[in-house]
């Protein structure tokens, strides 16, 4: 089959090759160590802790939920005491209001627990519901919680379910060996989904440098109608929700738009994997698969870990950092969009895709020079954009201009950055004014809201 | 414990960098260079050297003068100082590319705040300054007879003679390959200049289009209209500077667009100049100017030509909504 892809990219080395080949293993929090559940792990209303300092929890146990629809419950991941509740770092540098476990080892399970139901026999409401108990959000990275994904408005009709196998990010691994290791859980957590939205068809995307893996999935999928398997040229960000929409179904998502309407639900691999454990297996997320990867660390590979746990933790279980040429630089996440760490004391949270531990050589920080307007950041931005100029702007402090050149609409994934050869951190400058701007935007319709409400009860007032 | 490195996505580069593009131009350069000095000789070869070593020694002195980064580690005054030298006559003095050197990278690139900030080509701007104050000695063009020791005798130029309505002694072959015609040091090599330009189209240093359209231009223009009773378009297009400008002079980055369709537009304006005044105005040869104005009309051709974003939105019509 023809391999299928987005215009534009780039192509960085992917460094792959050094987890790529490691089975996951599973670790498991040693006993008496503590791990942090911060509230929020996920995009949209914080969680609020429904545990006490000195409660006892058990594993699965929701320990934390908040009564908005956008957002997603927390659960205990251990068995063991709740001994603090305080301000917490989180992977992206926030400090996050998070509830401290200490582990008592025992792993003890809370009733009800492994309760695996046939989907065949639920209802939509149900599997979604189910899926919401679960705490189950993107864990491709954005952390977007997936009952509101699976739940589009009635008039966007589904009619594609992808599934992002992209993983386009270098050195990244985890998804990859979740599809050699257990491609059918990957189909049954898709024909879920596909149960919801009965007219749409499971397409697997996966990238061309991953043979075995389309083999696997490709064999998983035999004898089922309704999901195929489409290899994709292996090119960043292919993985971007939009790029990959594009490819497979060359619709553009409208700028500012979400994928529902083009017709679209995209998930990444370990999510469905998420959603295939929450509804047949009857456990809710309290593990994920991280790669830890990069020239610093001992034994770079994929890891089962107990969502919670410290990076520290993590990093001592598997052997530690090289001692001979310790890492100077630690990434959560892949190296195009992943933040950077200034500490190990970090919980795993659910979007926690990987630990990248950079020696100083593979950190090296080139100086910036000169924009000499090559245009090769145009040429490479996916999304169409001109971010030499934007990146102008920025440094500029021109807001409404940069906003005007739908510096907004930039998805901050890096090519820019990636390919300039004067070094420039376009993609940094473009995110901070990002942020800038969307908050004044915000700020802006929140001020027209309350205008308007003001307005209303004046009115109402006045009658 | 360790301190740990904090900064902003992403966390790898390419290999690339300003000074690797600048090697891969200079490099591309290479045949039209040793064409040039084969040709013409030991005055070639001074010349060539005096003008690299004149613009580097300026940058330098401009920016270690006002406190200032010295950047001649990037290569680019080097690649200006070579193009520079390929447009002189074998013949001009030596001082005539240091003082073309000077107003280069003074005036046209460091006053303007150095490499991408200028808004016309240096080379060129430094080859305008010098034609317009010295044309004596930027219009005398001699045979191309290498080290062989004769006599260098002043010849006109192709171009020059067909301005006259006469068809040259040179033959086409001759214009290809640059033997027996006389012209600026580097840019009578023609099939040297489309060696090194396809060199920088494989590199991805530059992207085709301004050179092809460019040359596309002159050709159709030149078939179309024509000079009187003569109709010469593949001639034409060898003859002169315009694979020198086509491929090295009118890519450069600071001084074209940066936009697709930009691209095209300038490309095609600079064709139409460059027939203009080849065919109508005062100079036999117009590849250096139509450049230059084309240049100026950069920011306004980015400005119309701004690519379209992946998702846009169709445009609203305001005045319908009114």
């Amino acid at each position: 089959m023809q391999a299928l892809t987005f215009k534009r990219g780039v192509h960085p080395p992917d460094g792959k090759a050094l987890s790529a080949e490691q089975p996951i293993k599973v670790i498991l929090p040693k006993e008496n160590s503590e791990l942090y559940y911060p509230m929020s792990q996920h995009i949209g209303a914080p969680c609020e802790p429904l545990v006490a300092v000195g409660d006892h929890v058990k594993v699965g146990q929701k320990i934390a939920e908040s009564p908005a629809f956008m957002s997603s419950p927390i659960f205990a991941s251990v068995s063991g005491e709740v001994v603090d509740i305080r301000p917490m770092l989180v992977p992206g540098g926030a400090m996050v209001k998070s509830i401290v476990v200490k582990n008592d080892g025992k792993m003890e399970e809370i009733e009800g627990l492994n309760q695996g139901r046939d989907y065949t026999t639920m209802s939509n409401e149900e599997i979604l519901a189910a899926i919401k108990e679960a705490g189950v959000v993107g864990l491709g990275g954005a952390g977007f919680p997936t009952h509101v994904k699976l739940n589009p408005p009635k008039d966007t009709p589904i009619d594609h379910i992808l599934i992002n196998a992209a993983e386009c990010e270098p050195y990244l691994t985890c998804d990859y060996r979740l599809m050699l290791e257990e491609p059918e859980r990957i189909v049954k957590g898709l024909q879920i989904m596909l149960k919801l939205h009965p007219n749409a068809k499971g397409v697997i995307g996966i990238e061309m440098n991953k043979p075995k893996a389309i083999e696997a999935m490709t064999k998983a999928c035999e004898g089922i109608d309704n999901i195929s398997v489409q290899p994709l040229v292996t090119k960043f960000p292919q993985g971007s929700e939009k790029h990959l929409i594009y490819a497979i179904t060359k619709r553009e998502v409208k700028s500012g738009a979400l994928p529902a309407s083009a017709g679209c639900i995209v998930d990444n691999v370990d999510t469905v994997v998420a959603i295939e454990r929450a509804i047949c297996k009857g456990r809710p997320l309290m593990r994920r698969i991280v790669t830890v990867s990069g020239k610093g660390i001992k034994n770079p590979g994929n890891y089962k870990i107990r969502i919670g746990m410290t990076l520290r933790d993590l990093v001592d279980a598997i052997g530690g950092f090289d001692e001979a040429n310790p890492p100077v630089k630690l990434i959560a996440g892949g190296p195009m969009m992943g933040p950077t760490l200034y500490t190990l004391d970090v919980a795993s949270v659910k979007t926690t895709s990987g630990l990248l531990c950079f020696t100083q050589e593979e950190a090296f920080i080139p100086e910036e020079r000169n924009c000499i307007r090559c245009g090769k950041c145009v040429d490479h931005c996916p999304m169409g954009l001109m971010p030499f100029m934007l990146n102008a702007l920025s440094l500029k402090g021109d807001g409404e201009g940069f906003v005007k050149h739908h510096g907004l609409d930039c998805i901050e994934c890096g090519s820019c950055s990636y390919e300039c050869p004067a070094k420039r951190q376009l993609a940094q400058s473009i995110r901070a004014t990002k942020k800038i701007e969307a908050g004044k935007k915000a700020a802006a319709a929140a001020a027209a809201r309350a205008k308007a409400e003001a307005e209303a009860k004046a009115k109402a007032e006045k009658n | 414990m360790a301190n740990f490195v904090v900064s902003g996505t992403p966390h790898v580069r390419s290999k690339e960098s300003i000074q690797s593009i600048m090697r891969d131009v200079i490099i591309a350069l290479i045949p039209a260079t040793a064409a040039g000095i084969f040709f013409f000789g030991l005055p070639a070869l001074i010349l060539i050297a005096v003008s690299i070593i004149a613009c580097v020694v300026f940058e330098w002195l401009y920016q270690t003068l006002l406190k200032k980064p010295v950047t001649i580690s990037d290569l680019s005054a080097v690649v200006t100082g070579l193009l520079l030298a390929m447009n002189l006559p074998a013949s001009a003095p030596i001082w005539v590319p240091i003082v073309g050197a000077a107003f280069a990278i003074i005036f046209a690139k460091q006053l303007f705040g150095g490499l991408g900030q200028n808004f016309i080509n240096p080379a060129l701007a430094g080859r305008a300054f010098l034609l317009a104050s010295y044309p004596t000695e930027m219009t005398t063009w001699t045979a191309p007879v290498g080290f062989s020791g004769a006599d260098a005798v002043t010849v006109a130029t192709p171009l020059a003679t067909l301005k006259t309505g006469v068809m040259p002694d040179a033959t086409l072959q001759d214009v290809i390959l640059g033997t027996n015609i006389g012209g600026c040091i580097g840019e009578t090599c023609a099939i040297a200049l489309i060696i090194g330009g396809i060199y920088l189209i494989a590199k991805h240093v530059i992207s085709w289009k301004i050179p092809v359209i460019y040359i596309l231009t002159v050709f159709v223009l030149t078939a179309a209209i024509g000079r009187d009773g003569l109709r010469q378009p593949v001639y034409e297009i060898f003859a002169g500077g315009l694979m020198l400008g086509a491929f090295f002079m009118a890519t450069d980055y600071a001084s074209s667009p940066v936009t697709p369709k930009g691209q095209v537009i300038f490309a095609i304006g600079c064709g139409i100049i460059t027939t203009l005044i080849r065919i109508f105005g005062g100079y036999p040869e117009g590849v250096s100017y139509s450049i230059l104005i084309m240049n100026l009309a950069v920011p306004l051709i980015e400005r119309f030509t701004e690519p379209k974003i992946f998702g846009a939105l169709p445009k609203v019509k305001e005045a319908k909504k009114a």
